[in-house]
Protein backbone atom coordinates (compact mmCIF):
# COMPACT_ATOMS: atom_id res chain seq x y z
CA UNK A 1 0.00 0.00 0.00
CA UNK A 2 1.22 3.48 -0.87
CA UNK A 3 2.71 5.65 1.86
CA UNK A 4 4.85 8.79 1.78
CA UNK A 5 7.24 7.62 4.47
CA UNK A 6 8.17 4.30 6.01
CA UNK A 7 9.37 3.60 9.53
CA UNK A 8 10.83 0.25 10.50
CA UNK A 9 10.07 -0.45 14.16
CA UNK A 10 10.24 -4.23 13.87
CA UNK A 11 11.76 -6.00 16.86
CA UNK A 12 11.29 -2.96 19.07
CA UNK A 13 9.13 -3.27 22.12
CA UNK A 14 6.95 -0.73 23.80
CA UNK A 15 7.44 2.25 24.18
CA UNK A 16 9.91 2.50 21.28
CA UNK A 17 7.50 2.09 18.31
CA UNK A 18 5.49 5.10 19.52
CA UNK A 19 8.55 7.13 20.51
CA UNK A 20 9.99 6.67 17.00
CA UNK A 21 6.65 7.26 15.26
CA UNK A 22 6.26 10.54 17.12
CA UNK A 23 9.72 11.67 15.97
CA UNK A 24 9.17 10.77 12.32
CA UNK A 25 5.69 12.32 12.17
CA UNK A 26 7.24 15.66 13.09
CA UNK A 27 9.00 15.67 9.70
CA UNK A 28 5.92 14.94 7.58
CA UNK A 29 3.79 17.67 6.08
CA UNK A 30 0.06 17.78 6.52
CA UNK A 31 -1.83 15.08 4.69
CA UNK A 32 1.12 12.74 4.18
CA UNK A 33 0.91 9.12 5.20
CA UNK A 34 3.40 7.24 7.35
CA UNK A 35 3.66 3.46 7.32
CA UNK A 36 5.04 1.99 10.55
CA UNK A 37 6.15 -1.65 10.51
CA UNK A 38 6.18 -3.20 13.97
CA UNK A 39 6.18 -6.61 15.57
CA UNK A 40 4.99 -5.52 19.03
CA UNK A 41 1.32 -6.55 19.11
CA UNK A 42 0.48 -3.84 21.60
CA UNK A 43 1.55 -1.17 19.11
CA UNK A 44 -1.79 -1.33 17.27
CA UNK A 45 -3.95 -0.10 20.14
CA UNK A 46 -1.26 2.33 21.27
CA UNK A 47 -0.69 3.93 17.85
CA UNK A 48 -4.42 4.37 17.31
CA UNK A 49 -4.88 5.92 20.76
CA UNK A 50 -1.77 8.08 20.45
CA UNK A 51 -2.87 9.38 17.02
CA UNK A 52 -6.25 10.32 18.42
CA UNK A 53 -4.67 12.16 21.38
CA UNK A 54 -2.42 14.29 19.20
CA UNK A 55 -4.95 14.78 16.40
CA UNK A 56 -3.43 12.67 13.61
CA UNK A 57 -5.64 10.33 11.63
CA UNK A 58 -5.14 6.62 12.33
CA UNK A 59 -6.01 5.04 8.97
CA UNK A 60 -5.65 1.36 9.78
CA UNK A 61 -3.38 -1.64 10.33
CA UNK A 62 -2.53 -4.58 8.08
CA UNK A 63 -1.07 -7.76 9.51
CA UNK A 64 1.01 -10.14 7.43
CA UNK A 65 3.22 -12.90 8.77
CA UNK A 66 3.55 -11.42 12.21
CA UNK A 67 4.38 -7.91 10.99
CA UNK A 68 1.92 -5.13 11.68
CA UNK A 69 1.82 -2.23 9.25
CA UNK A 70 0.16 0.82 10.71
CA UNK A 71 -0.95 3.74 8.50
CA UNK A 72 -1.21 7.22 9.97
CA UNK A 73 -2.05 10.44 8.16
CA UNK A 74 -0.59 13.64 9.51
CA UNK A 75 -3.15 16.27 10.49
CA UNK A 76 -1.22 18.75 12.58
CA UNK A 77 -3.27 21.87 11.79
CA UNK A 78 -6.62 20.34 11.07
CA UNK A 79 -8.42 23.62 11.64
CA UNK A 80 -12.00 23.88 10.59
CA UNK A 81 -12.14 25.89 7.40
CA UNK A 82 -15.12 27.33 5.61
CA UNK A 83 -15.74 25.35 2.49
CA UNK A 84 -15.68 27.52 -0.65
CA UNK A 85 -17.34 25.47 -3.35
CA UNK A 86 -21.03 26.24 -3.39
CA UNK A 87 -22.42 23.21 -5.26
CA UNK A 88 -22.79 20.67 -2.49
CA UNK A 89 -24.74 17.47 -1.96
CA UNK A 90 -25.76 15.76 1.24
CA UNK A 91 -23.84 12.56 2.06
CA UNK A 92 -27.08 10.65 2.53
CA UNK A 93 -28.22 11.36 -1.04
CA UNK A 94 -25.22 10.28 -3.08
CA UNK A 95 -25.79 6.54 -3.21
CA UNK A 96 -29.34 7.01 -4.47
CA UNK A 97 -28.18 9.42 -7.18
CA UNK A 98 -26.87 8.59 -10.63
CA UNK A 99 -23.47 10.27 -10.58
CA UNK A 100 -19.97 9.08 -9.90
CA UNK A 101 -18.63 9.10 -6.35
CA UNK A 102 -15.07 10.39 -6.58
CA UNK A 103 -13.03 9.68 -3.44
CA UNK A 104 -10.01 12.01 -3.24
CA UNK A 105 -8.49 10.63 -0.04
CA UNK A 106 -5.10 8.89 -0.06
CA UNK A 107 -4.89 5.32 -1.35
CA UNK A 108 -4.40 3.88 2.14
CA UNK A 109 -7.47 5.66 3.48
CA UNK A 110 -9.50 4.43 0.50
CA UNK A 111 -8.23 0.86 0.94
CA UNK A 112 -9.27 0.68 4.61
CA UNK A 113 -12.86 1.63 3.79
CA UNK A 114 -14.84 3.38 1.07
CA UNK A 115 -18.35 3.47 -0.35
CA UNK A 116 -18.98 0.64 -2.82
CA UNK A 117 -18.54 1.81 -6.42
CA UNK A 118 -16.54 4.90 -5.53
CA UNK A 119 -13.59 5.79 -7.76
CA UNK A 120 -10.28 6.58 -6.10
CA UNK A 121 -8.11 9.47 -7.28
CA UNK A 122 -6.06 10.94 -4.45
CA UNK A 123 -6.10 14.74 -4.34
CA UNK A 124 -2.44 14.96 -5.33
CA UNK A 125 -3.01 12.96 -8.54
CA UNK A 126 -6.21 14.68 -9.65
CA UNK A 127 -4.70 17.14 -12.09
CA UNK A 128 -2.83 14.40 -13.96
CA UNK A 129 -5.82 12.07 -14.14
CA UNK A 130 -8.61 14.41 -15.31
CA UNK A 131 -8.96 12.42 -18.53
CA UNK A 132 -10.38 9.50 -16.53
CA UNK A 133 -13.45 11.58 -15.68
CA UNK A 134 -16.58 12.17 -17.76
CA UNK A 135 -17.65 15.84 -17.99
CA UNK A 136 -21.23 14.87 -18.89
CA UNK A 137 -21.82 12.87 -15.74
CA UNK A 138 -22.49 14.27 -12.26
CA UNK A 139 -19.48 13.88 -9.95
CA UNK A 140 -19.82 13.76 -6.16
CA UNK A 141 -16.43 14.51 -4.66
CA UNK A 142 -15.87 13.04 -1.22
CA UNK A 143 -13.03 12.97 1.33
CA UNK A 144 -12.84 12.45 5.08
CA UNK A 145 -14.30 15.74 6.30
CA UNK A 146 -15.20 17.78 3.24
CA UNK A 147 -12.05 19.90 3.12
CA UNK A 148 -9.97 18.10 0.50
CA UNK A 149 -13.08 17.42 -1.58
CA UNK A 150 -13.84 21.14 -1.53
CA UNK A 151 -10.42 21.88 -3.05
CA UNK A 152 -10.83 19.02 -5.52
CA UNK A 153 -14.24 20.30 -6.61
CA UNK A 154 -12.75 23.78 -7.21
CA UNK A 155 -9.98 22.23 -9.25
CA UNK A 156 -12.46 20.25 -11.38
CA UNK A 157 -14.57 23.38 -11.93
CA UNK A 158 -11.50 25.30 -13.07
CA UNK A 159 -10.97 22.62 -15.70
CA UNK A 160 -14.46 23.00 -17.10
CA UNK A 161 -16.36 20.40 -15.10
CA UNK A 162 -19.77 21.89 -14.35
CA UNK A 163 -21.71 19.00 -12.87
CA UNK A 164 -19.49 18.75 -9.77
CA UNK A 165 -20.77 18.57 -6.18
CA UNK A 166 -18.86 18.55 -2.91
CA UNK A 167 -20.22 15.87 -0.55
CA UNK A 168 -20.90 17.12 2.98
CA UNK A 169 -20.17 15.87 5.53
CA UNK A 170 -17.40 13.44 4.55
CA UNK A 171 -16.59 9.78 5.24
CA UNK A 172 -16.31 10.36 9.00
CA UNK A 173 -20.11 10.59 9.04
CA UNK A 174 -20.78 7.65 6.72
CA UNK A 175 -22.97 5.08 8.50
CA UNK A 176 -23.38 2.59 5.66
CA UNK A 177 -21.27 -0.39 4.64
CA UNK A 178 -17.59 0.06 3.87
CA UNK A 179 -15.78 -1.75 1.08
CA UNK A 180 -12.15 -2.63 1.76
CA UNK A 181 -9.29 -3.37 -0.62
CA UNK A 182 -6.97 -5.08 1.84
CA UNK B 1 16.06 9.67 43.14
CA UNK B 2 16.00 5.90 43.17
CA UNK B 3 14.07 3.46 41.01
CA UNK B 4 13.14 0.03 42.33
CA UNK B 5 12.13 -2.96 40.28
CA UNK B 6 9.35 -4.91 41.93
CA UNK B 7 8.22 -8.34 40.87
CA UNK B 8 4.65 -9.59 40.93
CA UNK B 9 5.10 -11.46 44.21
CA UNK B 10 6.03 -8.22 46.01
CA UNK B 11 2.87 -6.60 44.70
CA UNK B 12 0.85 -9.70 45.68
CA UNK B 13 2.04 -9.33 49.29
CA UNK B 14 0.80 -5.75 49.32
CA UNK B 15 -2.61 -6.83 48.02
CA UNK B 16 -2.91 -9.63 50.58
CA UNK B 17 -1.61 -7.53 53.50
CA UNK B 18 -3.92 -4.64 52.60
CA UNK B 19 -1.05 -2.20 52.32
CA UNK B 20 -1.30 1.22 50.74
CA UNK B 21 0.09 1.78 47.27
CA UNK B 22 -0.24 4.42 44.57
CA UNK B 23 -0.31 2.90 41.10
CA UNK B 24 0.48 5.02 38.06
CA UNK B 25 -0.87 2.86 35.24
CA UNK B 26 0.50 4.08 31.89
CA UNK B 27 -1.45 1.73 29.62
CA UNK B 28 -4.29 2.80 27.30
CA UNK B 29 -7.44 4.02 29.01
CA UNK B 30 -9.38 1.03 27.59
CA UNK B 31 -6.90 -1.48 28.98
CA UNK B 32 -6.98 0.15 32.40
CA UNK B 33 -10.76 0.34 32.39
CA UNK B 34 -10.94 -3.35 31.53
CA UNK B 35 -8.45 -4.66 34.05
CA UNK B 36 -6.04 -3.36 36.67
CA UNK B 37 -4.16 -4.45 39.80
CA UNK B 38 -6.80 -4.46 42.50
CA UNK B 39 -5.95 -3.69 46.11
CA UNK B 40 -8.32 -2.61 48.86
CA UNK B 41 -6.15 0.38 49.79
CA UNK B 42 -4.63 1.10 46.39
CA UNK B 43 -5.05 4.47 44.70
CA UNK B 44 -4.72 4.90 40.93
CA UNK B 45 -3.83 7.34 38.23
CA UNK B 46 -4.20 6.19 34.64
CA UNK B 47 -2.49 8.19 31.93
CA UNK B 48 -1.11 6.49 28.80
CA UNK B 49 2.68 6.68 28.44
CA UNK B 50 2.38 8.21 24.99
CA UNK B 51 0.74 11.28 26.49
CA UNK B 52 3.84 11.78 28.63
CA UNK B 53 6.49 11.59 25.91
CA UNK B 54 7.04 15.37 26.05
CA UNK B 55 7.32 15.40 29.82
CA UNK B 56 5.58 14.51 33.04
CA UNK B 57 5.23 18.00 34.51
CA UNK B 58 1.47 18.01 34.23
CA UNK B 59 1.04 14.89 36.35
CA UNK B 60 3.68 15.69 38.99
CA UNK B 61 1.19 17.40 41.34
CA UNK B 62 -0.86 14.18 41.33
CA UNK B 63 2.01 11.89 42.34
CA UNK B 64 2.09 11.47 46.13
CA UNK B 65 5.36 11.82 48.01
CA UNK B 66 4.16 10.23 51.25
CA UNK B 67 3.40 6.74 49.95
CA UNK B 68 4.96 4.16 47.69
CA UNK B 69 4.46 4.69 43.96
CA UNK B 70 4.44 1.85 41.44
CA UNK B 71 4.45 2.50 37.69
CA UNK B 72 2.73 -0.23 35.66
CA UNK B 73 2.38 -0.89 31.94
CA UNK B 74 1.59 -3.85 29.71
CA UNK B 75 5.03 -5.45 29.56
CA UNK B 76 7.59 -3.27 31.32
CA UNK B 77 9.32 -0.91 28.87
CA UNK B 78 6.99 2.07 29.16
CA UNK B 79 6.75 1.87 32.93
CA UNK B 80 10.54 1.94 33.18
CA UNK B 81 10.67 4.99 30.89
CA UNK B 82 8.09 6.87 32.96
CA UNK B 83 9.71 5.72 36.25
CA UNK B 84 12.99 7.22 35.02
CA UNK B 85 11.27 10.50 34.22
CA UNK B 86 9.68 10.57 37.68
CA UNK B 87 13.00 9.73 39.28
CA UNK B 88 14.67 12.58 37.39
CA UNK B 89 11.96 14.84 38.77
CA UNK B 90 12.92 13.83 42.30
CA UNK B 91 10.47 11.02 43.09
CA UNK B 92 11.24 7.63 44.62
CA UNK B 93 9.35 5.15 42.46
CA UNK B 94 9.13 1.49 41.56
CA UNK B 95 8.06 -0.21 38.34
CA UNK B 96 6.57 -3.65 37.83
CA UNK B 97 8.96 -6.17 36.27
CA UNK B 98 7.23 -7.85 33.34
CA UNK B 99 4.26 -5.48 33.59
CA UNK B 100 0.64 -6.67 33.60
CA UNK B 101 1.75 -9.79 31.74
CA UNK B 102 3.69 -11.01 34.76
CA UNK B 103 0.87 -9.88 37.05
CA UNK B 104 -1.58 -11.97 35.04
CA UNK B 105 0.66 -15.01 35.40
CA UNK B 106 1.61 -14.79 39.06
CA UNK B 107 0.29 -17.44 41.48
CA UNK B 108 0.46 -17.23 45.27
CA UNK B 109 0.14 -20.61 47.01
CA UNK B 110 -1.73 -20.28 50.32
CA UNK B 111 -2.61 -23.09 52.73
CA UNK B 112 -6.37 -23.37 53.20
CA UNK B 113 -6.41 -26.04 55.87
CA UNK B 114 -5.25 -29.36 57.31
CA UNK B 115 -6.72 -32.69 56.31
CA UNK B 116 -7.15 -35.97 58.16
CA UNK B 117 -3.88 -37.71 59.00
CA UNK B 118 -1.52 -34.83 58.29
CA UNK B 119 -2.73 -33.91 54.83
CA UNK B 120 -2.91 -30.35 53.55
CA UNK B 121 -4.99 -28.39 51.09
CA UNK B 122 -3.43 -25.48 49.19
CA UNK B 123 -5.14 -22.79 47.16
CA UNK B 124 -3.11 -21.18 44.36
CA UNK B 125 -4.39 -17.65 44.02
CA UNK B 126 -3.84 -16.05 40.62
CA UNK B 127 -4.49 -12.49 41.77
CA UNK B 128 -4.16 -10.88 38.35
CA UNK B 129 -6.73 -13.06 36.69
CA UNK B 130 -8.88 -14.20 39.60
CA UNK B 131 -8.22 -17.90 38.93
CA UNK B 132 -7.97 -20.34 41.83
CA UNK B 133 -6.29 -23.75 41.56
CA UNK B 134 -5.93 -26.41 44.24
CA UNK B 135 -3.53 -29.06 45.44
CA UNK B 136 -4.48 -31.80 47.90
CA UNK B 137 -1.43 -33.31 49.59
CA UNK B 138 -1.24 -36.40 51.76
CA UNK B 139 1.49 -38.92 52.58
CA UNK B 140 3.65 -38.42 49.56
CA UNK B 141 0.85 -38.06 47.04
CA UNK B 142 -1.00 -35.14 45.54
CA UNK B 143 -4.02 -34.27 43.43
CA UNK B 144 -4.28 -31.05 41.44
CA UNK B 145 -7.61 -29.43 40.60
CA UNK B 146 -8.24 -26.71 37.99
CA UNK B 147 -4.56 -26.05 37.32
CA UNK B 148 -3.75 -22.93 35.29
CA UNK B 149 -1.30 -23.18 32.41
CA UNK B 150 1.87 -22.37 34.39
CA UNK B 151 2.46 -26.02 35.13
CA UNK B 152 5.92 -25.63 36.55
CA UNK B 153 4.53 -23.84 39.59
CA UNK B 154 2.56 -26.98 40.48
CA UNK B 155 5.26 -29.50 39.68
CA UNK B 156 7.94 -27.61 41.58
CA UNK B 157 5.59 -27.06 44.52
CA UNK B 158 4.98 -30.82 44.59
CA UNK B 159 8.72 -31.43 44.50
CA UNK B 160 9.28 -29.00 47.32
CA UNK B 161 6.61 -30.79 49.38
CA UNK B 162 8.11 -34.12 48.38
CA UNK B 163 4.87 -35.48 46.93
CA UNK B 164 4.02 -37.17 43.66
CA UNK B 165 1.13 -35.80 41.61
CA UNK B 166 -1.15 -38.80 40.98
CA UNK B 167 -4.43 -37.25 39.89
CA UNK B 168 -5.22 -34.13 37.89
CA UNK B 169 -8.79 -32.85 37.56
CA UNK B 170 -10.58 -30.10 35.71
CA UNK B 171 -14.02 -29.36 37.14
CA UNK B 172 -15.15 -28.37 33.64
CA UNK B 173 -13.87 -27.29 30.24
CA UNK B 174 -12.62 -23.78 31.04
CA UNK B 175 -13.46 -20.82 28.80
CA UNK B 176 -11.63 -17.99 30.54
CA UNK B 177 -8.16 -19.46 30.99
CA UNK B 178 -6.01 -22.16 29.50
CA UNK B 179 -5.84 -25.30 31.61
CA UNK B 180 -2.49 -26.75 32.62
CA UNK B 181 -4.10 -30.02 33.70
CA UNK B 182 -3.33 -32.17 30.68
CA UNK B 183 0.32 -31.07 30.58
CA UNK B 184 0.86 -31.71 34.28
CA UNK B 185 -0.60 -35.19 33.83
CA UNK B 186 1.62 -35.85 30.81
CA UNK B 187 4.79 -34.75 32.56
CA UNK B 188 4.14 -36.56 35.84
CA UNK B 189 2.34 -39.68 34.60
CA UNK B 190 -0.73 -38.73 36.61
CA UNK B 191 -4.27 -39.56 35.52
CA UNK B 192 -6.11 -36.65 33.88
CA UNK B 193 -9.86 -36.47 34.46
CA UNK B 194 -12.45 -34.39 32.63
CA UNK B 195 -16.26 -34.49 32.75
CA UNK B 196 -17.22 -36.40 29.56
CA UNK B 197 -20.21 -34.14 28.85
CA UNK B 198 -17.80 -31.21 28.45
CA UNK B 199 -15.28 -33.29 26.54
CA UNK B 200 -17.23 -34.38 23.47
CA UNK B 201 -14.90 -32.47 21.18
CA UNK B 202 -11.56 -33.05 22.92
CA UNK B 203 -8.89 -34.68 20.81
CA UNK B 204 -6.75 -36.29 23.53
CA UNK B 205 -7.17 -39.18 25.93
CA UNK B 206 -8.72 -38.50 29.34
CA UNK B 207 -10.34 -40.42 32.15
CA UNK B 208 -14.06 -39.66 32.56
CA UNK B 209 -14.96 -37.74 35.68
CA UNK B 210 -18.51 -38.65 36.64
CA UNK B 211 -20.80 -38.31 39.63
CA UNK B 212 -19.43 -40.55 42.37
CA UNK B 213 -15.86 -40.82 41.01
CA UNK B 214 -13.68 -41.12 44.11
CA UNK B 215 -9.92 -41.15 44.51
CA UNK B 216 -7.84 -41.56 47.61
CA UNK B 217 -4.76 -39.44 48.13
CA UNK B 218 -1.92 -41.03 50.11
CA UNK B 219 -2.24 -43.90 52.51
CA UNK B 220 -4.58 -42.21 54.91
CA UNK B 221 -8.07 -41.94 53.67
CA UNK B 222 -8.49 -38.56 52.08
CA UNK B 223 -11.26 -38.81 49.64
CA UNK B 224 -11.77 -36.53 46.72
CA UNK B 225 -15.32 -37.26 45.63
CA UNK B 226 -16.98 -35.93 42.51
CA UNK B 227 -20.48 -34.45 42.56
CA UNK B 228 -22.18 -33.76 39.24
CA UNK B 229 -23.25 -30.11 39.36
CA UNK B 230 -24.10 -28.79 35.86
CA UNK B 231 -25.07 -25.24 34.97
CA UNK B 232 -21.96 -23.27 34.06
CA UNK B 233 -21.28 -26.02 31.57
CA UNK B 234 -23.25 -29.23 31.09
CA UNK B 235 -20.40 -31.30 32.56
CA UNK B 236 -19.47 -29.08 35.53
CA UNK B 237 -18.51 -31.23 38.48
CA UNK B 238 -17.77 -30.30 42.11
CA UNK B 239 -15.54 -32.09 44.59
CA UNK B 240 -15.92 -32.86 48.26
CA UNK B 241 -12.47 -33.19 49.82
CA UNK B 242 -12.06 -35.01 53.13
CA UNK B 243 -15.71 -34.27 54.00
CA UNK B 244 -14.59 -30.74 54.84
CA UNK B 245 -14.20 -28.77 51.65
CA UNK B 246 -16.47 -28.24 48.64
CA UNK B 247 -14.63 -27.31 45.46
CA UNK B 248 -17.34 -25.68 43.36
CA UNK B 249 -15.48 -24.93 40.13
CA UNK B 250 -17.30 -22.16 38.25
CA UNK B 251 -20.74 -22.98 39.63
CA UNK B 252 -20.70 -21.09 42.91
CA UNK B 253 -18.39 -18.25 43.92
CA UNK B 254 -18.21 -16.28 47.15
CA UNK B 255 -20.14 -13.24 46.00
CA UNK B 256 -21.70 -14.50 42.76
CA UNK B 257 -22.69 -17.57 40.77
CA UNK B 258 -21.53 -19.11 37.50
CA UNK B 259 -22.83 -17.84 34.18
CA UNK B 260 -24.43 -20.43 31.92
CA UNK B 261 -23.65 -18.97 28.51
CA UNK B 262 -19.96 -19.47 27.74
CA UNK B 263 -20.53 -22.66 25.79
CA UNK B 264 -23.40 -20.93 24.02
CA UNK B 265 -26.35 -22.53 25.78
CA UNK B 266 -27.56 -20.13 28.46
CA UNK B 267 -31.25 -20.87 27.95
CA UNK B 268 -30.75 -24.63 28.10
CA UNK B 269 -28.51 -24.72 31.13
CA UNK B 270 -30.16 -22.22 33.37
CA UNK B 271 -32.41 -25.00 34.72
CA UNK B 272 -29.38 -27.16 35.51
CA UNK B 273 -27.74 -24.23 37.28
CA UNK B 274 -30.88 -23.68 39.32
CA UNK B 275 -31.06 -27.38 40.27
CA UNK B 276 -27.42 -27.49 41.32
CA UNK B 277 -27.56 -24.36 43.46
CA UNK B 278 -31.06 -24.76 44.90
CA UNK B 279 -31.31 -28.58 45.22
CA UNK B 280 -28.02 -30.53 45.03
CA UNK B 281 -25.97 -28.10 47.11
CA UNK B 282 -28.77 -27.70 49.69
CA UNK B 283 -28.51 -31.42 50.47
CA UNK B 284 -24.85 -31.10 51.44
CA UNK B 285 -23.52 -30.25 54.89
CA UNK B 286 -23.68 -26.51 55.44
CA UNK B 287 -20.38 -26.79 57.31
CA UNK B 288 -18.46 -27.52 54.10
CA UNK B 289 -15.98 -24.78 53.19
CA UNK B 290 -16.67 -23.55 49.66
CA UNK B 291 -13.55 -23.22 47.49
CA UNK B 292 -14.39 -21.79 44.06
CA UNK B 293 -12.29 -21.74 40.90
CA UNK B 294 -12.47 -17.94 40.67
CA UNK B 295 -12.91 -14.73 42.51
CA UNK B 296 -14.17 -11.59 40.81
CA UNK B 297 -13.41 -8.75 43.21
CA UNK B 298 -10.75 -8.24 45.83
CA UNK B 299 -13.37 -8.08 48.60
CA UNK B 300 -13.87 -11.82 48.18
CA UNK B 301 -10.42 -12.45 49.67
CA UNK B 302 -10.20 -13.41 53.35
CA UNK B 303 -7.64 -11.72 55.59
CA UNK B 304 -5.04 -14.39 54.89
CA UNK B 305 -5.54 -14.01 51.14
CA UNK B 306 -7.55 -17.21 50.68
CA UNK B 307 -10.93 -17.31 48.96
CA UNK B 308 -13.13 -19.58 51.09
CA UNK B 309 -16.38 -19.43 53.04
CA UNK B 310 -18.70 -21.97 54.67
CA UNK B 311 -21.55 -23.12 52.43
CA UNK B 312 -24.07 -22.19 55.14
CA UNK B 313 -22.81 -18.60 55.17
CA UNK B 314 -23.15 -18.36 51.39
CA UNK B 315 -26.73 -19.63 51.56
CA UNK B 316 -27.40 -16.54 53.68
CA UNK B 317 -25.24 -13.97 51.89
CA UNK B 318 -24.75 -14.86 48.24
CA UNK B 319 -27.33 -13.02 46.16
CA UNK B 320 -27.34 -15.78 43.53
CA UNK B 321 -28.48 -18.32 46.13
CA UNK B 322 -31.32 -16.12 47.29
CA UNK B 323 -33.49 -15.58 44.24
CA UNK B 324 -36.60 -17.51 45.26
CA UNK B 325 -38.58 -17.03 42.08
CA UNK B 326 -37.45 -19.33 39.25
CA UNK B 327 -38.44 -16.92 36.49
CA UNK B 328 -36.53 -14.08 38.10
CA UNK B 329 -33.52 -16.38 38.47
CA UNK B 330 -33.72 -17.16 34.77
CA UNK B 331 -33.76 -13.45 33.97
CA UNK B 332 -30.83 -12.69 36.29
CA UNK B 333 -28.55 -15.31 34.75
CA UNK B 334 -29.49 -14.79 31.11
CA UNK B 335 -30.43 -11.12 30.70
CA UNK B 336 -27.75 -9.14 32.45
CA UNK B 337 -24.63 -11.06 31.56
CA UNK B 338 -21.34 -9.19 31.60
CA UNK B 339 -19.18 -9.16 28.43
CA UNK B 340 -17.69 -12.55 27.64
CA UNK B 341 -14.04 -13.19 28.60
CA UNK B 342 -11.36 -12.26 26.11
CA UNK B 343 -10.92 -14.88 23.35
CA UNK B 344 -13.11 -17.39 25.20
CA UNK B 345 -13.93 -19.43 22.12
CA UNK B 346 -10.26 -19.86 21.22
CA UNK B 347 -9.45 -20.69 24.84
CA UNK B 348 -12.05 -23.47 24.77
CA UNK B 349 -10.42 -24.84 21.60
CA UNK B 350 -7.01 -24.87 23.28
CA UNK B 351 -8.50 -26.72 26.23
CA UNK B 352 -10.00 -29.27 23.83
CA UNK B 353 -6.56 -29.81 22.32
CA UNK B 354 -7.77 -28.57 18.90
CA UNK B 355 -5.28 -25.71 18.64
CA UNK B 356 -1.89 -25.21 20.29
CA UNK B 357 -0.89 -21.55 20.11
CA UNK B 358 2.61 -20.33 21.02
CA UNK B 359 3.13 -19.19 24.63
CA UNK B 360 2.97 -15.47 23.82
CA UNK B 361 -0.29 -15.98 21.92
CA UNK B 362 -1.64 -17.81 24.96
CA UNK B 363 -0.68 -14.80 27.06
CA UNK B 364 -2.60 -12.49 24.71
CA UNK B 365 -5.64 -14.75 24.84
CA UNK B 366 -5.73 -14.69 28.62
CA UNK B 367 -5.30 -10.93 29.02
CA UNK B 368 -8.06 -9.26 30.99
CA UNK B 369 -10.50 -10.22 33.73
CA UNK B 370 -12.08 -13.69 33.87
CA UNK B 371 -15.79 -12.75 33.80
CA UNK B 372 -17.14 -16.20 34.58
CA UNK B 373 -19.72 -15.00 37.01
CA UNK B 374 -23.07 -13.31 37.08
CA UNK B 375 -23.98 -11.27 40.13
Amino acid sequence: MKADFQLDAKGLSCPMPIVKTKKVMADLVDGQILEVSATDKGSKADIAAWAETVGHQYVGTLETEGVLKHYIRKCSNDRIEETMFDQTIDLELITSSEGLILDVREEAEFAFGHIAGAKSIPMGQLEARLSELDKEREIYVICRTGKRSDMAAQKLASHGFTRVFNVLPGMTSWKGDLTKNI
Amino acid sequence: MSIQKWNASQVAKKVINNEELFILDVRNADAFEDWKIDGRRFKYLNIPYFELLDGIEEILPKIPTNKEVLVVCAKEGSSLMIAEMLSDAGHDVAYLAGGMKSWSEYLEPIKVGDLTGGGELYQFVRLGKGCLSYMVISKGEAAVIDAVRFTEIFTSFAEQKNVEIKHVFDTHLHADHISGGRHIAESTGATYYLPPKDAEEVVFHYTPLVDGTTVQIGTTKIEVGALYSPGHTIGSTSFVVDSKFLLTGDILFIDSIGRPDLAGLAEDWVGDLRDTLYKRYRELSHELIVLPAHFMIIDELNEDGTVAKPLGVLFGQNHGLNVQDEEEFRRVVTDQLPPQPNAYQEIRKVNMGKIAPAPDEQTEMEIGPNRCAVR
